[in-house]
């Protein structure tokens, strides 16, 4: 290994865990076994992407297999949207959708316009940032607006009964939905480099990289994160808006989850 | 039917089911294009499902409605809602002023019209910039059929719209909604009051175990 960090610094790190689980045991807070568990499973979880990431991006391999392996970030992504949110109607293929929109609008801007070249090295990792983040946001826009119009239903029956279209009814709730989801983003951009150094600029840093050269690059991902969050939110908000009114403009039935 | 305004609403075999039950069973029944229906009958009958099947945000399970000779699926469910408006049981004011509420129904309306939409409620035009959420449950019950009169509908459907509102305020909803009819409005109005039903209404009809029939209305019973 040739990073800063080899398996023994690895090994020696673990007392950080011990750190913790010791915390949680002198305190009686009984979540010693969950924080080793915990440890261990991001351990594993960790090297076996890692290895997976050796075969991917090993010199002279196909780029094919990188974007491959995007394609299954995106499946998985929207596979643990919808179960962080099963009370949201038809988020799995709407999720998917929404993922693969914010990957063709930014990849297509970094790549298309060669702000990185395009590799397998490059790929993953801005992939992966770009559908990390805006797994969150997308979670979060989808529960709003199906909170928003259950929750409201009478003042959206009220709207369509005036004869306006469901577009024309739902709109102030996707509004506040899409607020709802992007404000942190943006709050999470304005703090950046005051409050915290965000990760891939660290790992960067540490890994010996100028600090400018790793602050450029972190300014894009930064950028980046914002137009994959607007961009999921609002194909997820105007998706969902399709699939909880009728053609013929009836809001459908919204059960309330369990636990509300 | 052939005379097209003596008819408003016309059902023919209809079935919703709702949770299992029959909500409405098999009714055959019209209600008249003039004056005001009072359905009436006892909570939980189906009188708002009834309602709500006028003006499409509900659809049978079975059977066909039409409004004025036409199916409903044939209509433009949009065009629909604007000729046949629907006050519910509570009111419902969105964020805004008087002005702002009144100006989702239109969004072109002029001040002269939605001033025009308060009078024919009984309600001061100074309201207009007054926070909807501001005004007492009369006012804003009222407020809501200003909204929808708005659209210029042709037919109004009213949801138990007074069972909130104290004596004084109930008074004047109904002589407003007589007034309406006197202009030309068709009112369909769903009540469990027996003491209202007598009041206001032209014709009575009980919906009672998914039934719908037309009764004189001396011999509404509680």
């Amino acid at each position: 290994m040739n990073g800063p960090v080899g398996w023994a610094g690895l090994a020696v790190s673990l007392l950080l865990v011990a750190v913790a689980a010791a915390i949680s045991w002198w305190q009686h807070l009984g979540l010693h076994r969950q924080i080793l568990i915990a440890a261990a499973r991001a351990l594993a979880q960790l090297l076996l992407v890692g290895a997976a990431l050796t075969l991917v991006l090993s010199p002279g391999r196909s780029i094919w297999w990188s974007w491959l392996w995007v394609a299954a970030m995106l499946g998985y992504a929207s596979a643990v949207a919808r179960r962080r949110a099963p009370e949201v109607p038809h988020l799995m293929p709407l999720a998917l959708a929404s993922f693969t929109a914010a990957a063709l609008v930014t990849l297509g801007v970094l790549f298309g316009l060669h702000v990185f070249p395009l590799t397998g090295r490059t790929l993953v990792p801005i992939a992966g940032m770009m559908i990390g983040n805006s797994m969150t946001a997308t979670v979060l826009a989808g529960r709003r607006l199906t909170d928003e119009l259950r929750d409201k239903r009478d003042e959206v029956e009220a709207r369509l009964a005036l004869g306006q279209s469901s577009r024309q009814a739902a709109t102030p709730y996707v509004r506040a939905a899409l607020r709802a989801a992007l404000t942190p983003q943006i709050e999470t951009t304005k703090a950046t480099g005051l409050v915290f150094l965000p990760g891939a600029m660290t790992g960067l840093i540490l890994a010996g990289a100028a600090p400018l050269q790793a602050v450029l690059v972190q300014a894009v991902i930064m950028f980046l994160v914002l137009a994959a969050t607007a961009t999921t939110t609002v194909v997820i908000a105007l998706g969902l808006i399709r699939r909880l009114f009728t053609p013929d403009h009836r809001l459908v039935y919204l059960p309330i989850p369990a636990d509300h | 039917m052939s005379d097209q305004r003596a008819v408003a609403f016309e059902l023919e075999q209809v079935t919703v089911v709702r949770a299992g039950r029959r909500v409405l069973d098999e009714v055959t029944a019209w209600i008249p294009g003039a004056g005001i229906t009072v359905v009436s009958g006892p909570s939980g009958a189906g009188k708002t499902t009834l309602l709500r099947l006028f003006n499409r945000l509900e659809v049978p399970d079975e059977g066909t409605v039409c409004y004025r000779g036409q199916p409903l699926d044939e209509l433009d469910p949009l065009e629909l809602r604007r000729r046949v408006g629907m006050v519910f049981q509570r009111p419902t004011p969105f964020p805004g002023t008087v002005a702002d509420n009144l100006a989702v129904a239109r969004p072109q309306a002029g001040a002269g019209e939605l001033s025009t939409a308060l009078e024919r409620v009984a309600l001061d035009p100074d309201l207009l910039g007054q926070e909807a959420r501001t005004l007492s449950g009369g006012e804003l019950q009222r407020m809501c059929l200003a909204r929808t009169l708005v659209t210029r509908p042709e037919t109004l459907l009213l949801d138990e719209p007074t069972s909130a509102l104290d004596a004084r305020a109930k008074q004047v909803f109904e002589a407003t909604a007589r007034r309406l009819t006197a202009q030309g409005i068709t009112i369909i109005w769903v009540t469990h009051d027996y003491a209202q039903a007598r009041r206001v209404a032209d014709r009575i009809y009980q919906l009672r175990d998914g039934h719908l029939t037309g009764i004189p209305a001396e011999e509404v019973s509680p």
